[in-house]
């Protein structure tokens, strides 16, 4: 199949960026969005051109490292996978596909589709770990959690901080990102002890950064390429209002 | 974090003040409702109606005051914080696929919102000024069905329904939302807060409109 991408580059942080338009002819259908990438990369360093510069590590959907926003939507028009999981196939031969970096306050653009997504990293430092003293490794079951509880930790322990959350939402709101960190310790006996001042250390971190507050319009959820629940950010507001007793 | 300062300094708090005002100013809909559908009781009924409201005029003050205290805090906090959501974004996609994984209504609250505060305006310069006006000399029905900003002008009357149908769209979103943000939408639940919601966004909308459209369109069955 043969497409057409347009491309947003952008030399370096603060330089001002632009679409570019690449035709990729020879595009089998088998390939994965990234391998259709590195295909145009190795053509554009052959002609002498700057590869275009994306984010990919692990390349099978569990790092959290990759994410574009192409043909308007986080991680392409599938739901539940993320960017590497994408296949060529998605498309239509002949069409154009428009690939996008993430747009947030928060998250700028340090060069092509790459964003810097520190501020994520901030936020968990604010809170989103245990800092007691677990001892060794405990005996398998020793701590009884029930199984809806660690099922429901489980889910939202799945998030892999991509940012796709805060990419697809109107208001760039980073409330699915914290309210997963949140739920996952919350439900756990080893989250118990910190459990209020890491809501509100959490809470405060991700308004200093600028993010937006949600209006609960649960395009996060869609776009979720773990399909983490918005029931996670009812739990973040409950646990935020009962820590501000 | 004090409990003030959760509340008027953090993004959640912000939201828990529009989702507390926005149940209260359903609440006054209901009650706003109540008192209009005494209108299809006929003219005698409604005129006795605004007359005993009258008759308790600093009570019906002081629940007005609040009452514009709560749309005040309402709109203006809702106004901040679109603002500083849509200041969250520094740049916008030249491609957004939003309709895909959101309503329509849940992404425009600010324009149905801003829509409906000219509709409230109106409303107010309107049927409420010529209410306080005629105040000793009854005849408040035929305010209401008069040519002038009654349901006997066309444009009004189209105007109105046009309202109703956005307030619709509004507390679609709305109602459920407000429960989302006060955190109390777990899984079991989910179900009960959508059927309930319908009450909200469905049936006192289609309230308000049953009597546009009766009276103004089917000219009250005459």
């Amino acid at each position: 199949m043969r497409v057409t991408l347009k491309v947003w580059r952008q030399q370096k942080a603060d330089s001002q960026g632009s679409f570019e338009s690449y035709p990729v002819e020879n595009v089998s259908e088998d390939m994965s969005f990234f391998e259709m990438l590195d295909m145009l990369n190795d053509q554009l360093v052959l002609a002498g051109k700057t590869p275009i510069a994306f984010d990919h590590d692990c390349r099978e959907g569990i790092c959290g490292t990759c994410g574009l926003f192409i043909n308007g939507r986080a991680h392409g028009p599938l739901t539940g996978i993320t960017t590497c999981q994408l296949h060529m196939r998605s498309f239509k031969d002949g069409k154009t596909i428009i690939v996008e970096p993430w747009r947030a306050k928060a998250f700028p653009v340090i060069k092509d589709l790459i964003v810097d997504r520190i501020s994520f990293d901030r936020m968990m430092e604010a809170g989103g770990y245990i800092s007691i003293n677990t001892g060794g490794t405990p005996d398998a079951n020793e701590i009884p959690i029930p199984k809806a509880n660690a099922d429901e930790a489980m889910d939202a322990a799945s998030c892999i901080g991509c940012g796709a959350c805060v990419a697809t939402c109107k208001n760039s709101s980073a409330m699915l990102f914290v309210s997963a960190k949140v739920s996952q310790l919350t439900l756990l006996p080893q989250g118990q002890p910190e459990r209020e001042i890491r809501v509100k250390n959490m809470v405060a971190q991700m308004d200093k950064e600028g993010f937006g507050s949600c209006t609960n319009t649960g395009a996060c959820e869609v776009e979720c390429p773990k399909e983490i629940s918005i029931i996670h950010i009812a739990r973040l507001n409950r646990e935020f209002i009962k820590s501000s007793f | 974090m004090s409990l003030l300062k959760s509340v008027f300094i953090s993004s959640i708090g912000k939201k828990i003040l529009m989702a507390t005002t926005g149940l209260l100013l359903c609440l006054f809909l209901v009650i706003h409702l109540i008192g209009n559908l005494i209108l299809f009781a006929g003219p005698d009924a409604f005129n006795l109606y605004v007359e005993t409201l009258s008759s308790v005029k600093p009570i019906v003050r002081s629940i007005e005051i609040i009452l514009a205290l709560i749309f005040l805090n309402h709109i203006f906090l809702g106004s901040k914080l679109t603002f500083e959501n849509r200041n969250a974004t520094t740049q916008k996609y030249v491609v957004n696929s939003a309709g895909e994984n959101s309503s329509f209504f849940s992404r425009n609250m600010f324009i149905s919102g801003s829509i409906l505060f000219i509709f409230l305006m109106t409303h107010l310069s309107t049927f409420w000024y010529l209410f306080q006006k005629q105040h000793d000399e009854g005849n408040f029905y035929e305010i209401v069905m008069g040519n002038t900003v009654g349901f006997g002008n066309p444009i009004i009357t189209a105007l109105y329904c046009i309202a109703m149908i956005l307030l619709g769209f509004h507390l679609r979103h709305g109602f459920q939302s407000a429960f989302q943000t006060f955190g109390i939408r777990y899984n079991k639940y989910s179900g009960l807060i959508e059927t309930v919601a319908i009450l909200f966004w469905l049936i006192i909308p289609l309230g308000f409109l049953s009597i546009a459209v009766w009276f103004g369109i089917f000219g009250g069955g005459y």
